[in-house]
């Protein structure tokens, strides 16, 4: 395998969970929700992957990821939608609650300075006949299964939002609640699915990282990449096969960072750790003006 | 008798804070006892680390509360413009390379002045931190709140390559820096951490509760996170002033205590020199409903519920980081009961304000 696929093998895997956690929050921000708490949710889905995987094997891991995540984002959703607070405050101290939660039951289930863990991985599965496709063939199909989930929810995200009567009036709580309301939508609980749906994908995300891309848990281990995702659903204009394309962007600039790591060897790593995040910025500035937000985004 | 409008509201100002504590460390006692854990010699210990003894108050609460006065008190002031400022954390360690590295150098100048031009190289080095999320929001429209949470992950890989790097020990043995020379170093109260800090952080909650009362801009600053349309129309200000200023502050504020927790307290920089005094900080200026002199209280409160899950990790096991959980509790039964929280922010995340 030639440098240039091992990298798009990297930037697809790489990709994966903020795919998954893009899609979800792309979902919550069409009803009007912004959920910084997906950072939260995904870290819970890491921990819930890294317990599961421990006690049944990595499928049990990727249930209880998902399952971790919709508590996290149940708290989120009761909380923001049901009572209507604020939701930025609210997102933050949902991670923060996710934090401490993860933090501790790390520290009760695997002591407190634990050696690194191993854990039972999803293997590679690569598809027949497509995986033999040059260059690009082994970086979108010789990936681990939760990867082929997720180009499916990219599709079923779609045809969610944009072919069904349930995603127009999703679409119409986010863009005009009070219109919406009226026309007979149950903005609030339409809302509080998309929250939802946004949490198990996020927790889903968490189980991508935890098991088909490090292969241990780690305290704070997303290290901001639940943000990251909604910068990414920025910058897809929050339109979901446009939210993959940039989430595969951001993957890419991830996966650099190795390539970059293993090859300038005098500057110092800790720059290309700035990389992603400070893309991330010069992104959101530039993509100012060209994509709008749901009107009522954020408006609780 | 018709009671006083005044009295009235300061009753129901105490009540929410009290009922959010109550129910935070209700959680923390369930969480205890579901974990196995016998709650009482937790809170016990819980107790000893935050008011035991003198020392514990005047070594571990009250240095802790310092930062946490700062960062809150910034907060606050961000908060009321409608500024979502979620980066004290990164703004903190952007004032504690300032103060570090400016207080390397001046090991010869005396102490009556290195000091304050420590402390300055801190407040410097926040603020342009934080100028950053706000020309990023006034020019590009870029939400404060996903930009400043970024830069705090950009400011610990700063960190870290910091005292890898340029900043690292001379012997480089570890990752931290050489200890501050003594010119550089915070008067401290003899016999203890406590150092003069303390009193830099309570003329500021005075200043901030001055401004508030007695001036225009105060009054304008307040008017612009309720509505900047209205403080638009009507006020004749221009909201988006008000709201970069306060950015900077809060950051310039953050930027002050990375550099006093350097210059008072640990005298070097290293990673993880704050466990978080930046998303603790949300909590403290929310629980005293951004209300300056209200922050001193709950900055000491919370400094005392950090300091005791110290000890209750060390004497109990209880894992620190379950504190949390509890100030994520707190923060959420205030958003949720104080409707004028509820409201905070409309500004903030409105698109007609960007």
């Amino acid at each position: 395998m030639d440098l240039l696929e091992t990298f798009l093998t990297a930037a697809v895997r790489v990709a994966t969970p903020l795919l998954l956690a893009a899609l979800g929050e792309t979902i919550a921000e069409r009803a009007g929700v912004i959920n910084l708490g997906i950072e939260g949710a995904m870290l819970a889905g890491a921990l819930g992957a890294a317990l599961g995987a421990t006690a049944g094997g990595p499928l049990l891991g990727v249930a209880a990821a998902t399952a971790a995540g919709l508590c996290i984002s149940l708290l989120f959703a009761v909380v923001a939608v049901r009572f209507r607070a604020n939701q930025i405050i609210t997102g933050t101290a949902v991670t923060l609650a996710a934090v401490g939660l993860t933090g501790a039951i790390y520290r009760d289930a695997y002591g407190a300075e634990g050696v690194g863990l191993s854990l039972p991985t999803l293997g590679i599965l690569p598809v027949p006949g497509l995986s033999r496709i040059p260059v690009l063939g082994e970086a979108l199909f010789a990936q681990s299964a939760l990867t082929y989930a997720a180009y499916l929810l990219v599709a079923c995200c779609w045809w969610l939002l944009y072919r069904t009567s349930w995603g127009l009036g999703l679409r119409a709580a986010g863009e005009a609640a009070e219109h919406a309301r009226a026309s007979g939508v149950a903005v609030a609980r339409v809302r509080m699915i998309a929250v939802l749906i946004g949490g198990a994908l996020a927790g889903l995300a968490g189980a991508s990282l935890v098991l088909a891309q490090v292969g241990t848990f780690a305290e704070k281990m997303t290290a901001g990449r639940g943000f990251i995702a909604i910068a990414i659903v920025v910058l897809g204009g929050w339109h979901p096969v446009r939210v993959a394309l940039a989430a595969l962007f951001f993957g890419a600039a991830m996966a650099l960072q190795f390539l970059f790591q293993s090859f300038l060897l005098g500057v110092p790593y800790q720059l290309f750790l700035m990389l992603p995040y400070l893309l991330t910025l010069l992104v959101l500035a530039g993509a100012w003006g060209r994509t709008r937000a749901p009107g009522d985004l954020g408006r609780s | 008798m018709p009671q006083d409008p005044q009295l009235r509201s300061h009753g129901h100002a105490l009540r929410t804070p009290l009922l959010a504590l109550g129910i935070g460390l209700a959680v923390l006692v369930l969480g205890l006892a579901t974990a196995g854990y016998p709650p009482l010699p937790a809170l016990a210990a819980l107790w000893r680390g935050a008011l035991g003894s003198p020392d514990a108050i005047l070594s571990a609460l009250l240095p802790r509360a310092i930062p946490l006065i700062l960062i809150g008190l910034g907060i606050g002031l961000a908060f009321r413009a409608g500024a979502f400022n979620i980066g004290a954390e990164g703004q903190f360690y952007a004032g504690a390379i300032a103060a570090t590295w400016v207080g390397l150098a001046l090991g010869t100048w005396p102490r009556l002045v290195a000091v304050p031009t420590v402390l300055l190289a801190g407040f410097a080095a926040g603020l342009a931190w934080a100028a950053v999320p706000a020309l990023l929001r006034v020019r590009f429209g870029v939400l404060e709140v996903i930009s400043t949470l970024l830069l705090n992950f950009v400011a610990e890989a700063l960190v870290s390559w910091m005292v890898l790097g340029p900043l690292q020990e001379s012997k480089h043995t570890y990752p931290q820096s050489d200890p501050l020379p003594w010119a550089a170093r915070l008067p401290q109260f003899p016999g203890s951490r406590l150092h003069l800090g303390l009193l830099v952080a309570l003329c500021l909650a005075l200043a901030l509760w001055l401004f508030g009362r007695r001036t225009l801009a105060g009054f304008q600053l307040r008017a612009v996170g309720l509505s900047p349309a209205a403080a638009r129309v009507m006020g004749g200000v221009r909201p988006e002033r008000f709201f970069a200023a306060a950015l900077l502050v809060s950051g310039a504020f953050a930027g002050l205590a990375g550099a006093s927790e350097v210059s008072g307290t640990t005298f070097a920089l290293f990673q993880n020199l704050s466990p978080g005094f930046g998303f603790t900080g949300i909590a403290v200026a929310l629980l005293a409903r951004l209300h300056p002199l209200g922050i001193v209280a709950t900055g000491l409160l919370f400094a005392g519920l950090e300091a005791g899950a110290g000890a209750m990790q060390r004497d109990a096991g209880v894992p620190a980081v379950a504190v949390y959980v509890v100030e994520a509790v707190v923060i959420l039964t205030i958003v949720l009961a104080d409707p004028a929280a509820r409201r905070a922010g409309a500004a903030a995340t409105d698109p007609a304000s960007r």
